[in-house]
């Protein structure tokens, strides 16, 4: 991975990424990472098969004091009845994802003693049954319980620190997190279709909560010997996603949308995480382009949590292939963790028989996964490989996060338009208005990442964010600023 | 005062500009605007909400409807006061405690204000005593919302608070809630989309004008 140095916003030095690490679509390939990972008990990911990643969560319930046992006890059947599948079906591996839920990020001690109730159990079936595994702990990230949302301070924030800060002793082996920054403002921008709002919130203030909070998750990793795996941009693409299939913004919104949220989820790997990916950031193709770190992604196994268009082409080039998460409801056949476990398990088999043949076998595959979705809706026409690859080399071409975020939009526009003009992307007619207003707002975005601030500190969203929490100086003047930011 | 093309037009695109030139003239011509609220401008929210629910509309579109729509109520606010006109209801909205979704919880409010409700909108996380402070206040109805199912069994509390309430309306929506889910907690309805609220509560406060 190609480095230089440069210097955050916020006056931290760091190291951003200067070239794609994937150019060639030929070593693009689901299993196989530029730099993979090692991580848990004998786990390696992206080194040539692809590893099933289970999440699991309560069913509807409440969680207090009060019924804690009885949360602690569907937590040990969800992850007791996934591991003795994982043995039967023989997978080559197991990741699993505890995502705390916000009442767990509130009470650290919940959230830790979870983890070390997985953990035990992770470690109990590698001792009798040598099957591979780790686990990886995701606090949910509860900074937005304040309104505007209080990011670099405060009890949400302590709390998080402190499951950082106890998760390896806990037995966690990797840290993801989806987080939050920027998500005030792009809620608001989603549902006005306003890409400005976008870039701001992805692009500006995402970006710089992302550099913030991942050297802090990267530097607790790092004491504690376990593996900074990656964010996600699930509050913002993904939103714009299920709004999408739910019919209430356009389709190319959310695939631009998509796009326009690599610059910041790259953030993560620019301050020290290694992958994998989380598995809901469905913007994990361009890390793996980029960043060559390993990839978790989910599509069609995800569906008992959320629909989605892009259920195929999704697993195209993915590391882990996850359900992103399931409740503890019983199904015909069993609980439905271990269901989901075992739908991975045989997609992972395939997956990893076609890697095992030649490179054509993979190749075939990856191509088949792509072309069953991207001809139907430009949220999936954007996660092919090929197009992947072409955009990630656009994004590149710029320096900062704020101007690459301006490529990504631009970029995605131009591929969704030419696809459609190709016949290579099926649009709804009504969308075609809309992929031409994104183009005309794409066309006024400033240069600079100041000018931005200034319109969106003097817009309607003013209130809606503080600007300190991001680093930025509301004592200087623009002109300060940008002679605080230049080289970037 | 018939319906004013122009001016259903004007919102209906989200013109706001237009919308407030064309309110400007009418209140200059002396026209009633109790009538132009209710059979031009209330009437254009409803169209959208309506194209919105039979999915050739999106949720910009709304929005920038309900911009165009605030613009006009705000140049005839001050006369609908002083000729007393009182909204449909007051009623309350909120997404329950320990959950902070509000996408489509906003949107339900700004669907509500222009329909014409007074909407107080309680913000993220809100316990059980929030909402009864609202009603209170004067809220006749009780909106909530949650996105998580560990956040919507929270609903059944605030169902309980108000089960000695026949006169406070509790509706909830969420993408988790079901129908079913609300018969069993005691509410009173379950809207399932942003439109849903307006067709709900319209029926319980035909006859009842707002506290």
């Amino acid at each position: 991975m190609m480095r230089f140095a440069a210097e955050w916003p916020n006056g931290k030095v760091e190291q951003m990424i200067q070239h794609c690490a994937v150019n060639d679509l030929a070593e693009f390939r689901f299993g196989h990472a530029l730099h993979p990972v090692r991580c848990g008990r004998d786990l390696s990911i992206g080194t040539g098969t692809v590893i099933p990643e289970i999440n699991f969560t309560l069913p509807p319930m409440t969680v207090d004091k009060g019924n804690w046992g009885t949360v602690r006890s569907h937590y040990e059947e969800m992850i007791q009845g996934v591991l003795e599948r994982s043995v039967r079906l023989r997978v080559p591996g197991l990741l699993v994802e505890f995502e705390t839920l916000p009442d767990m990020t509130s009470n650290p001690d919940w959230a830790l003693e979870i983890t070390r109730l997985i953990a035990d159990r992770l470690d109990e079936f590698y001792i009798r049954h040598r099957l591979r595994s780790a686990l990886r702990l995701t606090p949910n990230d509860t900074r937005e319980f304040q309104r505007p949302p209080r990011l670099r301070g405060g009890i949400h924030w302590d709390n998080m620190m402190e499951i950082f800060t106890k998760s390896a002793g806990a037995g966690a082996d990797l840290i993801g997190i989806e987080s939050t920054g920027g998500k005030e403002i792009c809620d608001e921008a989603l549902v006005l279709a306003d890409l400005h709002g976008i870039v701001f919130a992805l692009g500006v203030l995402g970006a710089r909560d992302m550099a913030f909070l991942w050297t802090y998750i990267v530097s607790a990793c790092r004491r504690g010997g376990i593996i900074p795996s990656g964010d996600t941009a699930c509050g913002f693409a993904n939103t714009a996603m299920v709004l999408a299939e739910k019919k209430m913004i356009p389709s190319v919104l959310a695939a631009v949308v998509r796009v326009a949220s690599v610059p910041r989820s790259l953030v993560a790997y620019e301050v020290g995480a290694v992958g994998p990916s989380k598995d809901c950031a469905y913007e994990g193709p361009y890390m793996k382009a980029i960043a060559g770190v390993p990839i978790s992604m989910e599509g069609r196994t995800s569906a008992c949590a959320h629909l989605s268009p892009v259920g195929n082409v999704s697993q195209a080039v993915c590391d882990c292939w996850s359900n992103e998460s399931v409740q503890n409801v019983q199904l015909l056949s069993g609980k439905a963790p271990t269901v989901s476990l075992e739908q991975l398990a045989y997609d992972c088999r395939l997956l990893n028989t076609a890697g095992s043949e030649s490179g054509q076998g993979s190749a075939r595959l990856r191509n088949w996964l792509a072309d069953s979705d991207s001809a139907l809706d430009p949220q999936a026409y954007v996660l092919r490989p090929d197009v992947v690859l072409r955009i990630s080399r656009e994004i590149m071409k710029e320096k900062t996060s704020y101007r690459r975020t301006v490529a990504a939009v631009r970029a995605a526009i131009d591929e969704i338009s030419n696809a459609h003009r190709a016949g290579r992307v099926e649009i709804e007619d009504r969308e075609i208005l809309w992929l031409e207003d994104m183009k005309r707002q794409a066309d006024t975005l400033p240069a600079t990442e100041d000018e931005l601030i200034g319109a969106m500190n003097g817009g309607p969203l003013a209130d809606t964010f503080i600007p300190e929490e991001y680093g930025m100086d509301v004592s200087k003047t623009p002109e300060e600023t940008e002679a605080c930011t230049k080289g970037i | 005062m018939a319906k004013d093309e122009a001016l259903f037009d004007a919102i209906r695109n989200g013109n706001r500009k237009l919308t407030e030139e064309i309110v400007r003239k009418l209140v200059a011509e002396e026209a009633d605007v109790t009538e132009m609220l209710e059979a031009s401008m209330i009437p254009a929210m409803r169209d959208v909400g309506d194209r919105f629910s039979r999915n050739e509309a999106y949720v910009p579109e709304l929005l920038v409807a309900a911009r165009a729509m605030q613009t006009g109520l705000a140049v005839i606010e001050p006369l609908l006061t002083a000729a007393g006109h009182e909204p449909i209801a007051r009623v309350c909205i909120g997404t329950v405690k320990g959950d902070l979704h509000d996408i489509g919880k906003n949107l339900v409010a700004m669907m509500l204000k222009g329909a014409g409700y007074r909407v107080d909108d309680l913000g993220v996380d809100c316990g059980t005593d929030m909402f009864k402070r609202a009603v209170d206040e004067g809220a006749q109805a009780v909106l909530c919302s949650a996105l998580l199912t560990t956040t919507m069994p929270f609903m059944e509390s605030i169902a309980e608070a108000f089960r000695d309430r026949p006169d406070v309306k509790v509706i909830i929506g969420g993408a988790p809630i079901t129908a079913e889910f609300c018969d069993r907690i005691g509410a009173d309805a379950f809207g399932s989309d942003a439109n849903d609220a307006v067709k709900i509560l319209d029926p319980m406060f035909a006859e009842s004008p707002a506290s």
